[in-house]
């Protein structure tokens, strides 16, 4: 009986392995060996053998069946696999079959859906658009979070940093898109991207004058502008003469406290006088192309007397919104106000517009990621060893020298996990762009998985061609996947 | 150690990042239970329950149950009311599948009466339903409903898409009156507007089926009706000589960046309501083009309706006043006493006139009195609605298949906001229209 002594142990049962162990003692405790052994048998060998123990279970039989039977086995993998199965490999595999299948899913139409897919140029742009993604999303998250891991990872506040920084992750995707939406707003008062980049570029250069005064539209007017904005007479001005250069655009509060306007005073005979002003009335009224007394002069707008092509001489209005050229040769001069006095205030770019709006939307991607990248790769990073940092140190390598022959090799699988789950979650992007994109530039925005969400469920009906994008996306994935899948195989082994 | 430790969180962080969200199935909002018991003889559907699912929900659904108790007081039957939420088909779909639908069910697409018509869920109207038809709808509405050559449906419930909202003190500082011809709104109401330094319309472009609005009522107005029922139904190629016409008359707007706030780029990142807010809100347009809805979207920018928030009915691009209605059909889908009773209360006189005394709605029904309704704005509508007669027209997009006319980024949606964009192509932009509308409609 003494050799009973290891039979519990494989059990593993702590009380039972002291039940196990006492038979071979006078007194028995609570257990009799009998009960002890059908409790052993019934957790460990379901076979007679276990009724009746002997010197026989130690040999190499008792290692085989150390695992549960097959029967069990196949019992306990039930749940899963029937999840699996109903969840995951019936929905591909009718996928498939519904791809093959045209939008009503009677009519088969072999692989035309996967040829549309090609051929489509909305398609096409959502490929473009996803290996846009794929080369730059995850290269900067991988690179930030490795850039913010190694930084952080020896200040005193670090966990408090990586906590900010980790925290986008603990929003969702579909909040990040409103918050981003909001960011790249075009209105700086409302848009941070733009608000920053205006104030940045108004401490350098600000605007003046008057954005949005222009001549009226019409052949009565005595001025019109021209293409790139400057603002012409229509009819040449004579030695002597005045002119009038009305203007319209500007809400007549704009500039309330102005001096009213008034008709420039006869000039000499080498001269040439006039008046700007906003030839507008609150409530309407006044009399259109004429000085009326309730309108305000425009100061400080340049004025440019030209002749041949050439400027001849230039001035500024007074607060009356008057202005006057003198001791002009003889001939006859066009009078205009070069479009500086109109020139529009800077006003931030475009986020949302069908250029900028991928590279907007990454930049969305990558605040909401890089914290979590960076997490990864700190925990990496704590587990590099030290002493072969020191050793290089000690052998006199620059930091910069330790960091990219030492810290980077050693982290690079866990760099490449990264990068790879990086590259899958970036290829199913959808909630980003369905988000921030607005209606209108959604197109030149939209990626795959946007796409098949359209194209089925969102208005376009056409589950055909759904599947036959969503089959496409499965077969981008696979192979990161299985590479994923390999190598956290080899960790394990 | 190193290499494992991040392995658990990155699958965890994978499977976070699927998230689903379920479309909530409210409990229906029970209609109060048939109390007036006692006058059992003269009430002819006594202890006939009948289920009705719609998509309204809060004052809507509310106002909607002050109909349906009308009509039990009236016949004895019981009524309950099932909200659909926003995606009808969604609600409806397993329903009929299940082989257990409710027996009215208020569409909110004319398209799914087709629909539903092609996979036999629908049962056809009543004679005597269709006598209610005849005799308070124009054809032109029994046609609409109709699928196959039966009479399926019946519109309940209109949205008047045909009006301009404007700022009436916008209008007031630069003495801008409202226009009741195209030519008057582009050349003086939206000009006198501009000069005097406030950007005429806020467009929302972002929201591509604003812009299908404003080219249905052009469209109606300036090609007249039987176009555009042609149009509708693709009878005619969108490259026709009265496209042309419509989208020059848009362009003359799309084409002048100082009559769209923010210019075009700025009205393409503009959506619905955002533009309503610039207008009323933040004072930075005088017009709108939109349907009655919004005054809904008024909310916080304080602006009473009929005192800052005025409306003009569309102006006039043609011989055509337009009149462009979207709204919500009722159909059958049980053949039950109580159903076909109840549809037939809601398209006669007395039901829209019990539906008009509450606020925020429309009835498309003709011989609905105006006077019935609680405010000056929807009698202004409805006159509209009765002086246009047989000119009145359902939304066009909503006629469409969705790929063509309900997809955001696709189809009539996207061409007209890439139109918006670069308004000088009007051949270039109907020869997109008419590929899509070819590839969406042979389907």
């Amino acid at each position: 009986m003494t050799e009973r002594l290891d039979g519990p142990q494989a059990s593993g049962g702590g009380e039972t392995s002291a039940a196990g162990a006492s038979p071979g003692r006078t007194d028995p405790p609570e257990k009799t060996p009998t009960e002890s052994t059908a409790t052993e048998s019934t957790a460990t060998e379901p076979t007679p053998a276990g009724t009746t123990p002997s010197e026989k279970p130690r040999t190499g039989r008792v290692r085989a069946r150390l695992g549960p039977s097959p029967t069990l086995a196949v019992l306990f993998l039930l749940p899963a696999l029937l999840l699996l199965g109903v969840w995951m490999v019936y929905p591909v595999i009718y996928s498939i079959f519904r791809s093959l299948y045209d939008a009503s899913g009677e009519r088969f139409v072999g692989l035309g859906n996967y040829a549309s897919i090609f051929t489509d140029s909305a398609t096409l742009t959502t490929i473009r658009n996803n290996i846009i993604w794929v080369v730059v999303a995850p290269l900067v998250v991988t690179v930030l979070g490795l850039i913010f891991a190694v930084l952080t990872e020896r200040i005193r506040w670090a966990t408090a940093f990586k906590l900010v920084l980790f925290m986008p992750m603990a929003v969702s995707l579909l909040a990040a898109g409103v918050i981003f939406r909001l960011v790249y707003e075009q209105d700086p008062d409302k848009g941070v991207a733009n608000a920053v980049l205006t104030t940045v570029h108004d401490t350098f250069s600000s605007s003046q004058g008057y954005p949005g005064a222009r001549p009226r539209d019409n052949d009565q007017a005595p001025a019109v502008a021209q293409e790139d904005g400057t603002v012409t007479l229509r009819r040449p001005a004579e030695l002597g003469q005045t002119v009038l250069i009305p203007l319209v655009g500007l809400p007549p509060d704009s500039v309330k406290d102005a001096t009213p306007a008034k008709p420039a005073a006869a000039t000499p005979g080498d001269g040439i006088g006039g008046t700007v002003w906003l030839d507008v009335v609150r409530g309407g009224g006044g009399t259109v192309n004429q000085v009326d007394a309730q309108e305000k002069g425009l100061e400080g707008v340049t004025v440019e007397a030209v002749s041949g092509g050439q400027v001849k001489a230039t001035t500024e209005t007074a607060a009356d919104g008057t202005f006057r050229f003198t001791g002009l040769p003889a001939g006859s001069y066009t009078v205009r106000l070069p479009q500086s006095n109109f020139a529009a205030p800077f006003n931030g770019l475009t986020w949302l517009g069908p250029t900028l709006i991928t590279p907007a939307i990454i930049g969305a991607y990558i605040w909401v990621w890089a914290g979590f990248a960076m997490v990864l790769i700190a925990a990496g990073l704590s587990a590099v060893p030290r002493d072969a940092l020191e050793a290089a140190r000690i052998d006199g390598a620059t930091e910069w020298q330790v960091f990219r022959r030492i810290t980077v090799p050693l982290l690079s699988p866990v760099l490449l996990v990264v990068f790879v789950t990086m590259i899958i979650n970036v290829l199913k992007v959808f909630d980003l762009v369905f988000i921030i994109a607005p209606g209108s530039v959604q197109p030149n925005a939209n990626v795959i998985a946007l796409e098949m969400w359209r194209v089925s469920f969102g208005g376009g009906n056409n589950q055909g061609l759904g599947s036959a994008l969503a089959i496409f996306l499965l077969v981008l994935v696979v192979p990161f996947m299985i590479f994923n899948i390999r190598r956290f195989r080899r960790d394990d082994r | 150690m190193m290499r494992k430790l991040p392995i658990p969180i990155a699958l965890l962080a994978l499977a976070a990042v699927a998230c689903g969200g379920g479309t909530g199935d409210e409990p229906a909002g029970q209609a109060s239970a048939s109390s007036g018991g006692d006058a059992a003889a003269a009430k002819p559907l006594e202890g006939v329950t009948i289920e009705v699912a719609a998509k309204w929900t809060g004052d809507e659904q509310t106002n909607f149950e002050q109909v349906l108790k009308a009509f039990q007081d009236k016949t004895g039957a019981t009524v309950t009311y099932a909200s659909t939420g926003e995606d009808t088909g969604a609600y409806l779909g397993p329903r009929i599948q299940g082989g257990n639908p409710p027996d009215v069910a208020i569409l909110p697409q004319p398209g799914l009466v087709q629909q539903y018509a092609d996979e036999n869920a629908l049962k056809p109207l009543s004679a005597e339903v269709q006598a209610q038809i005849d005799q308070n709808y124009t054809p032109y509405w029994k046609e609409l409903g109709s699928a196959n050559g039966q009479v399926y449906g019946v519109l309940v419930k209109a949205a008047h898409k045909s009006l301009i909202w404007y700022r009436q003190s916008a209008f007031d500082d630069a003495g801008a009156q409202p226009a009741t011809t195209w030519d008057d709104l582009i050349g003086k109401t939206a000009q006198t507007l501009s000069d005097s330094g406030i950007a005429p319309f806020a467009l929302c472009g972002a929201s591509g089926w604003t812009l299908t609005d404003l080219f249905e009522n052009v469209y109606l107005s300036s090609a007249g009706p039987e176009n555009y029922d042609k149009l509708s139904k693709h009878e005619i190629p969108w490259t026709d000589p009265t496209v042309t016409t419509a989208l020059e008359k848009m362009a003359q707007i799309f084409g002048k960046k100082e009559f769209m706030l923010g210019g075009s780029s700025g009205a393409l990142q503009t959506d619905f309501p955002t533009c309503v807010t610039q207008v009323y809100a933040q004072k930075k347009a005088a017009m709108v083009i939109e349907a009655d809805f919004v005054a809904a979207s008024l909310g916080q920018s304080g602006a009473e309706v009929g005192q800052e928030a005025q409306i003009m009915p569309f102006p006039k691009a043609g011989d055509t006043a337009p009149v462009v209605l979207g709204g919500d059909v009722a159909v059958v889908m049980k053949d039950s006493k109580g159903a076909q009773a109840l549809v037939e209360f809601l398209a006669s006189k007395e039901g829209g006139e019990v539906w008009a005394k509450q606020p925020g709605y429309l009835s498309p029904n003709r011989n609905v009195s105006p006077d019935n309704y609680p405010s000056d704005l929807t009698r202004q509508l409805a006159q509209t609605i009765i002086s246009a007669g047989e000119a009145v027209r359902y939304d066009m997009s909503d006629l469409a298949p969705s790929a063509f006319g309900g997809t955001d980024g696709k189809g009539e949606w996207k061409q007209l906001q890439d139109f918006l964009r670069n308004p000088s192509d009007v051949k270039g932009a109907q020869e997109k229209l008419e590929a899509d509308a070819a590839k969406a409609f042979k389907k």
